[in-house]
């Protein structure tokens, strides 16, 4: 909950509304609350004040540029305001503003309230309106890189907005690249870099380029879940291997060599369970029992020891395991 | 009736183990997680340590979170101007805390809560952020849902029904998805909580139907490689829009266009291994609203997936130590619930800390609450799909019911002519 009371970044001593001349034409209109108020919020004298002109402002539907200032004032003590927003908008395009100005000012704003859906939502009218998303890379590069937060929601969904709209792919990898190099634990890059494979489609040779990038960044942080979803989720999503885990051979043995090495990560025996739950429904009867009893041992050891707080649900998948082995063995019977 | 086996809380010395290595990589991830869990452990240790000596350690502090909100829901501080335009949500988190905790309002009191709602209702249907202020679909779901709350034939008087219905067709995208205001962003909040309120409204199923045509499919499309919905198609999935996704889809039955085991996989990973509660994305950090926002999504998709499964009656994922984490690491001395330690309290995870214990309490057996320590932290049920108490849900569906206040086939008719123009 940010501080309100920014005179000084104003850089001007604050001069009421009601002590400006050329607001003298205006009636300031009170918030109607009704007689017997709930929540009301203990407003600053400043803020009550400028949200009593925007009120008066909206009522008759004035669209001046003071009403643009007002606004800007308005957005100051509260950006999450979606209405001053909205009929900021109304003004900009009456007024047939320079949104290149608009722009400017956002790219401010947006620094300083970088988690707020407004403002970004705003930002993506006005580059709509613009047609021109050249500066759209950098602001959200500013975003995620300079003011520290790597994972900021809202400026991954403008970039992945931008990108897609204006098809701005070309730099998309090796971005991503960097920034699961600053940080291999950054799971929205990982989802980025999802986004862009999605888009060039999952041919043979990117599907093996992104497990082998996958199986890489294990090896350095094996305890990475954010890798091991992208390892599986390449797998699952392309069509190349129909999608099973033991139509990749280079990854089995992957996975299979770092368990041997005494690696137990509940992500890499995750790997595991799945891949011999998969072997045990897909292969003959022979080999079927070796295959579940892997899985029933894994569970097991994720119940007990790795993975204690889903012990719950490993003793679930193993039992679901034995039913679904033993209904199609009733049926192979039958 | 109680459980034969009392929940027990976990060895904190054993499970130091669980906290993280950082396989000697350190990145800003894992020094903020080593971080949290610090001031975690801390928690912990001073549990442990007191418990014995101080019994109230392990209660809930039922009087001071009542005072908390009874004193909000009069007048919030001004660090509060911030959610100046979500003054329905501060009147919704207040009203379905205080139920979880039994604690109820004067019917005068409920009375202003009403007239209050009624002012922030905007002439074009749906409400806003306070009065005057544009419809907008979140405050809408807040608004109603605290109506229903109430339960009153004059809180359901205010909900104006059929300029609701229209307010809900004006945001509609041809695609099914809704925006959250006219002219505003799209995404999954937008889709549920147009559900969420048509469903309580009880609409009648033409109107369902022409309202959700396409909803579910692009509901399903926001679902990840992870598992996890996230806000919009190709965004990162997310405890919040995850809730959404999953809550919305079984409103409309149609819980099985997602892929629900890889969704039931990503939800149940999100509980933290340590500190017990439920971080909300891949590798963040553990935070008090999750609790309910996943919590509740791990029943809903077992729920789902028991059609096609037997063996889904009990909960997956651990309720002791959700409850564990809310209880000795969430509560401020002086009434209200915090996302981590050393946080605030605010009305946010005040209620959604408390709608998550509340979940892991009562989603493995109606008749026998699973009540980690003392026995007056027994909180009511809240209904996982509205995060409402089921018998307002029941009393809200069968009231509308019986309400013919208006003709929606042409509301709806008038509407749809205005969106294909729009199309051409």
């Amino acid at each position: 909950m940010g501080d309100s009371s920014d005179d000084e970044y104003l850089g001007m001593e604050w001069i009421p509304y009601s002590e400006r001349p050329e607001w003298s034409d205006v009636a300031p209109l009170p918030q109607d609350d009704g007689p017997n108020p709930v929540v009301s919020i203990a407003y600053s004298q400043k803020f009550r004040e400028v949200f009593d002109y925007m009120r008066a402002i909206i009522a008759c539907g004035e669209k001046s540029q003071r009403a643009l200032d007002l606004t800007t004032d308005a957005l100051r003590l509260n950006p999450a305001n979606y209405t001053v927003w909205q009929y900021r908008r109304d003004i900009l395009r009456e007024l047939k503003a320079d949104l290149n100005v608009e722009l400017n000012y956002l790219s401010e704003v947006i620094g300083q309230n970088s988690k707020n859906y407004q403002v970004w939502h705003h930002r993506r009218v006005i580059v709509e309106m613009l047609n021109d998303a050249s500066n759209e890379l950098e602001l959200t590069e500013n975003a995620l890189i300079n003011d520290g937060d790597a994972k900021n929601y809202h400026a991954w969904q403008h970039r992945q907005w931008a990108i897609r709209t204006f098809n701005l792919y070309d730099a998309e990898l090796s971005f991503v690249d960097r920034l699961i190099g600053e940080d291999q634990r950054n799971n929205s890059a990982w989802n980025q870099r999802f986004f862009v494979i999605k888009h060039y489609g999952f041919s043979p040779n990117l599907v093996d380029q992104e497990l082998i990038y996958a199986m890489n960044r294990i090896r350095i942080i094996k305890n990475n879940e954010s890798a091991w979803n992208y390892l599986v989720g390449v797998i699952r999503q392309s069509k190349y291997g129909y999608g099973l885990l033991n139509n990749h051979p280079a990854v089995v043995e992957f996975a299979e060599e770092l368990y041997q090495a005494g690696n137990r990560s509940p992500y890499l025996m995750a790997f595991l369970i799945d891949l011999y739950q998969e072997q045990a429904l897909q292969q003959d009867i022979s080999d079927r029992e070796q295959k579940a009893r892997k899985v029933y041992g894994l569970c097991d050891d994720m119940s007990n020891k790795h993975d204690v707080i889903r012990r719950k649900y490993w003793q679930y998948v193993a039992n679901h395991l034995k039913d679904q082995l033993n209904k199609s063995s009733e049926q192979a019977m039958a | 009736m109680y459980s034969e086996d009392e929940l027990l809380f976990r060895n904190f010395q054993q499970l130091k183990s669980y906290k993280l290595d950082d396989e000697k990589s350190s990145t800003t991830t894992s020094r903020e997680q080593q971080k949290t869990e610090t001031s975690v452990e801390k928690c912990f240790d001073r549990f442990e340590e007191l418990q014995s000596s101080h019994p109230r350690l392990t209660q809930f502090f039922r009087l001071e979170h009542q005072y908390y909100l009874d004193a909000m829901l009069r007048r919030l501080p001004s660090n509060y101007e911030c959610l100046d335009s979500s003054r329905p949500w501060c009147v919704y988190w207040i009203l379905q805390a205080a139920q979880l905790l039994s604690f109820n309002f004067e019917d005068e009191t409920l009375d202003r809560v009403v007239q209050f709602l009624s002012k922030c209702q905007a002439p074009t249907g749906g409400f806003g952020g306070g009065p005057g202020q544009f419809a907008h679909l979140a405050p809408t779901y807040a608004a109603v849902n605290s109506l229903c709350i109430i339960g009153t034939k004059n809180a359901y008087r205010a909900i104006n029904r059929p300029t609701l219905v229209q307010f809900l067709f004006s945001v509609r995208q041809p695609d099914g998805s809704f925006r959250l205001h006219v002219d505003g962003e799209t995404d999954v909040r937008g889709a549920y909580c147009a559900i969420s309120c048509a469903k309580l409204l009880n609409l009648p199923g033409l109107v369902m139907k022409e309202l959700f045509t396409g909803t579910g499919d692009w509901i399903a499309k926001c679902q990840t490689y992870e598992g996890g919905f996230g806000g919009a198609p190709e965004l990162e999935a997310h405890g919040g829009y995850t809730f959404c996704g999953i809550a919305g889809l079984a409103l409309l039955n149609e819980a099985h266009k997602c892929n629900l085991k890889a969704l039931l996989h990503w939800t149940l990973l999100r509980q933290m291994s340590y500190e017990g509660g439920f971080q909300g994305r891949t590798n963040k950090l553990v935070d008090g609203c999750y609790s309910f926002w996943v919590g509740a999504s791990i029943p809903i998709t077992q729920a789902t997936l028991s059609g096609v499964d037997k063996e889904m009656e009990h909960t997956l994922f651990d309720v002791e130590a959700l409850q564990e984490y809310i209880l000795i690491c969430c509560q401020k001395q002086n009434g209200g619930l915090i996302d981590k330690p050393g946080k605030p309290q605010d009305l946010y995870h005040t209620c959604y800390t408390l709608s998550g214990v509340s979940i892991a309490q009562h989603s493995e057996s109606a008749s026998c609450p699973q009540v980690l320590g003392d026995t007056i932290n027994e909180l009511l049920p809240t209904h996982p799909l509205f995060n409402i108490p089921p018998k307002s849900v029941a009393a809200a569906i069968s009231h509308f019911n019986n309400s013919n206040d208006t003709d929606f086939a042409s509301t709806s008719d008038s509407t749809r002519r205005g969106e294909s123009e729009q199309d051409s």
